[in-house]
């Protein structure tokens, strides 16, 4: 039996080795696995429920994160995991499907409350907070943290940077390390240690969401290192680190001045948490597979070479292919002849054979087919197809009509851009350009380094311009599920930069702006969510983006894993505020 | 020899100021002479949420606003007396040997190649004693037995063994002994002065994988340097005397054939240290190659630096080590 399973092994790495696509899995001997799991049980519901304090969770990463400090990351995966030792104003539901994607409130004993015209909000803190040293948290901390991490990019510069954006005077305070007036930014105010009030700019009904992100979470000024503070974060939560090894992985342990009675929403079953950095992905998927680990902390499913071994077979119960909120795209620019064009904008809309694209970057284990921009998972999101076609297959017809609409009755040529590193986007590139060549759209397809494509390509206009890169590849997920926390980096003419842009169709359109500012300035919720999805309409019928993809994730849980659900709040990964383990 | 000693000590020092330059050259000035503005670079390290007043905050805290000969300048410096950073309330020393901060982490560039070169060496050091162990021995036992079964089978193990990449040997003795059948837990780097045994254990695998790779081209090299000594006429003296077969062998034969091998054995052990990327990746060993490739990834231009310096200072040190060892091997070679 060893001898076959040895033969078996050598073959299916053979396989891998000479890029041959391994079909089946291997032995299908062996247990339910993923406990009392279903596929895609943990997407409506949570597997494995356990009230069973104590064991460890182990996770294990293939990257490294931006920052495990609260106030200096944008990784979807570390505001999830974060809440685990910093806990914010408000949170998303540690619950599962719909559920999860509620705002609850965290450090904050009810959500915001708002003034009429939502310009002025007020949170008041729970009674008895504590920091893992035992001193009492305080509003002061809370607003300390978000100066220090909206206002000192010379020191902290990966995270978002809503609050400056939003809040009055946020464009001329110099942050907490340079002006060190005791006040600091006026805006946010600290009338008693449980209170802080944040005046804004502007209505802004989104802004319980905006609480949730980990910059909220207190940071106490007397411990604040700067870009240091990463090597010794102070636990709100209710663990604290027993380790931390830049850039190779950290231990968590419990934090014994953590109080459940003031956390209404953590069970913080396990006793230790560890993660490790840096680890070979294909390690990750067979540490999964044969339960050496508890999860696979980035959450962006199985690789390429695992996926036949878990799609069916035993494995297979295992799996939960969820949404990660995020959209493939085809931005047209239009700034870019013959995209400045609406016609030769449609011409693409029409053509496009979105289920050959699909195919090629790996068919439905990938996503489905898109046809808005915002994804299914994200509030606000409306079913529309302005360019329904059987199948997805495209229509050449419609599309030539456009085409000869826009003057270019033979077709034209353009450049497409995608990211050298990222297989699946190119795969699409090159599918794209298949595709449209059947209605005379001639593609030549420009390849950058993901590391610079925003920073010194793609996300340049003058750059784009001076090359004609009329077609950019490009996905997006929201920083925050609502039809805003999507919408507004890649569609609102604000988000034209002279570099670093994310608004890659250079789409300015002045009623869509103000449906944006109109919409998040509403607090009546209903209509407010109606709108994202009557926006991403209107950018439809301006035909400057083409989706192509809603991505999905092909999670695996491994067997010893408790208390696992997807959490649609955090890009459809599993909520680590809820996973404990059997072992 | 003490002058001797200097003198090459004084080499590598300006071969590193050489390398360090070449390096700062091909990651600062090259990207600029391609049209790259400092706002550009500066964007790369400013995170998803760049605007115009953070790329100006970053450009300014990491020096890019600054010709690039005083950019290099301040490295130097660095280097030799250490240099102040703010990255935070409070400015911080970084000590000599400064290599700089982190463009993306922010992070000590020093503290963190002193916490993976262990690896690294671990990796380099036991890969070393069993490629050179075998491959010497097969390479000897074939050369002693030409055209026989065993050189040929000898040497057919060594073709597959130079003909195979790290990263499918590497792959398949992890899904074997990691896997399939589990003899080790999990293969990762345990320091040496924690536990010398658990160190060994579990940096096993990599070695073989590695030492795999390098003992068959030592095979190789031992099988022919032993072919063309064993043929000379001092052998054939040596034997005319009646010594002994092993002791004509020994320290007739393979003395003379080994001076080559300890040339590239200098060469390869040097350049192991710094670049064994694969077999780091394979493993996910958290050593400096493995670092490289994710700084080069990042463009973190420091820690680039610190890397390479890093590696070239490993190939240099190896090499003085062998030019000092020759003297003990081979008695025709003489300091002066």
């Amino acid at each position: 039996m060893k001898t076959r399973r040895v033969t078996a092994a050598i073959a299916s790495v053979l396989a891998l080795s000479l890029g041959a696509a391994a079909c089946g899995g291997g032995d299908d001997n062996g247990g339910n696995g993923g406990g009392s799991g279903k596929k895609d049980a943990a997407l409506t519901s949570i597997v494995n429920p356990s009230s069973k304090k104590g064991g460890t969770v182990t996770y294990e990463h293939s990257d490294v994160p931006d920052s495990l400090d609260p106030g200096n990351t944008y990784y979807g995966w570390v505001q999830n995991f974060s809440r685990l030792y910093a806990r914010a104003l408000t949170t998303f539901k540690p619950a599962a499907g719909k559920e999860g994607l509620e705002v609850v409130p965290d450090l904050a004993e009810s959500l915001g409350t708002p003034s009429d015209d939502a310009k002025t909000w007020t949170y008041k803190l729970r009674k008895g907070l504590k920091y893992q040293d035992g001193t009492p948290i305080t509003s002061k901390d809370v607003k300390y943290a978000i100066l220090r991490s909206n206002f000192a990019p010379e020191a902290l510069s990966n995270g978002p940077t809503y609050f400056k954006a939003y809040l009055e005077g946020g464009d001329k305070y110099k942050g907490p390390y340079k002006d060190k007036s005791a006040d600091g930014l006026k805006s946010i105010e600290t009338p008693d240690d449980n209170t802080i009030v944040f005046k804004l700019k502007q209505p802004f009904a989104d802004f319980d969401y905006l609480a949730t992100f980990s910059q909220t979470a207190p940071v106490p000024q007397s411990k604040d290192t700067g870009a240091k503070y990463v090597q010794n974060i102070v636990s709100s939560g209710p663990y604290q680190f027993q380790s931390y090894e830049e850039g190779r992985g950290a231990t968590l342990v419990r934090n014994k001045n953590w109080d459940p009675k003031t956390d209404p929403i953590r069970k913080a079953l396990p006793d230790k948490i560890s993660v490790k950095f840096k680890v070979n992905p294909v390690t990750v998927d067979n540490d999964l597979l044969s339960d050496k680990i508890t999860g696979d902390l980035a959450g962006t499913g199985v690789q390429p070479q695992t996926q036949p071994k878990v799609l069916q077979g035993k494995y297979a119960s295992q799996t939960d292919s969820s949404y990660a909120g995020a959209t493939q795209y085809i931005a047209l620019n239009v700034n870019v002849a013959p995209f400045d064009n609406i016609h030769c904008r449609k011409a693409v809309q029409w053509g496009l054979d979105k289920q050959s694209v699909l195919d090629a970057m790996g068919g439905s284990p990938k996503g489905d087919v898109a046809t808005t921009l915002l994804p299914p998972s994200v509030n606000g999101y409306t079913k529309f197809d302005t360019y329904a076609t059987e199948g997805h297959k495209g229509n050449v017809a419609k599309a030539k009509e456009e085409l000869k609409a826009c003057g270019k009755p033979n077709g034209f040529n353009t450049i497409l851009t995608a990211r050298s590193d990222r297989p699946a986007e190119v795969a699409q590139a090159t599918a794209v350009q298949a595709s449209l060549k059947k209605i005379g759209i001639n593609i030549e397809i420009k390849q950058f380094p993901s590391g610079k494509y925003f920073s010194n390509f793609a996300g340049v206009p003058s750059y784009v311009h001076e090359h004609k890169l009329g077609m950019l590849s490009m996905a997006w997920g929201a920083d925050w599920p609502t039809g805003f926390g999507f919408l507004d980096q890649v569609v609102n003419g604000s988000a034209i930069k002279p570099s670093g842009g994310t608004n890659l169709s250079e789409l300015n359109d002045p009623a869509i702006n103000k449906a944006l500012k109109d919409a998040i300035g509403n607090t009546d919720d209903a209509a407010r969510t109606k709108a994202w999805g009557d926006i991403d309409k209107m950018v439809l019928d301006n035909a400057s983006v083409v989706p192509v993809v809603y991505r999905k994730n092909l999670l695996l849980r491994s067997e010893s894993a408790a208390n696992v659900t997807v959490t649609q709040a955090y890009l459809g990964m599993y909520d680590y505020v809820l996973m404990s383990s059997t072992k | 020899m003490a002058a001797y000693i200097i003198r090459r000590v004084f080499g590598a020092v300006l071969l590193l100021l050489v390398v360090s330059a070449v390096t700062f050259a091909i990651f600062f000035l090259v990207p600029r002479l391609g049209g790259q503005t400092a706002d550009q670079l500066a964007t790369q390290y400013v995170g998803k949420d760049a605007n115009p007043e953070s790329i100006a905050a970053v450009k300014q805290n990491l020096g890019l606003d600054q010709p690039i000969a005083v950019q290099y300048w301040d490295y130097i410096k660095g280097l030799v007396v250490g240099a102040e950073y703010k990255f935070g309330p409070d400015a911080t020393r970084c000590e000599a040997p400064c290599f700089g901060y982190s463009f993306k982490s922010h992070v000590e560039v020093w503290p963190q190649l002193t916490e993976r070169i262990p690896v690294s060496f671990s990796l380099a050091v036991g890969a070393a004693v069993i490629w050179v162990i075998s491959g010497v021995t097969i390479g000897v036992i074939s050369a002693l037995r030409k055209g026989r079964p065993v050189d040929r089978i000898s040497m057919f193990i060594a073709l597959a063994g130079v003909s195979l990449p790290i990263f499918f040997t590497g792959q398949v003795l992890n899904a074997l002994f990691v896997y399939e059948v589990p003899i080790w837990d999990s293969i990762e780097y345990v320091p040496f002065t924690e536990n010398p045994a658990d160190w060994a254990w579990h940096l096993l695998l990599p070695w073989i994988s590695l030492a795999f790779l390098f003992s068959a081209l030592y095979a190789r090299l031992t099988r022919a340097g032993m072919l063309e000594t064993m043929g000379e006429d001092y052998i054939r003296t040596a034997r005319a005397k009646g010594l002994k077969e092993t002791t004509v062998v020994t320290k007739h034969g393979l003395r003379a054939a080994l001076t080559p091998i300890v040339t590239i054995f200098g060469m390869d052990f040097g350049t192991l240290v710094g670049t064994a990327v694969l077999t780091e990746t394979v493993f996910s060993l958290q050593g400096i190659g493995a670092y490289a490739v994710q700084s080069i990834k990042d463009n973190d231009l420091p820690i680039v630096m610190g890397v390479t310096l890093v590696a070239a200072f490993f190939i240099v040190f190896c090499n003085l080590i062998v030019d000092l060892v020759y003297a003990a091997i081979d008695p025709r070679v003489r300091y002066s």
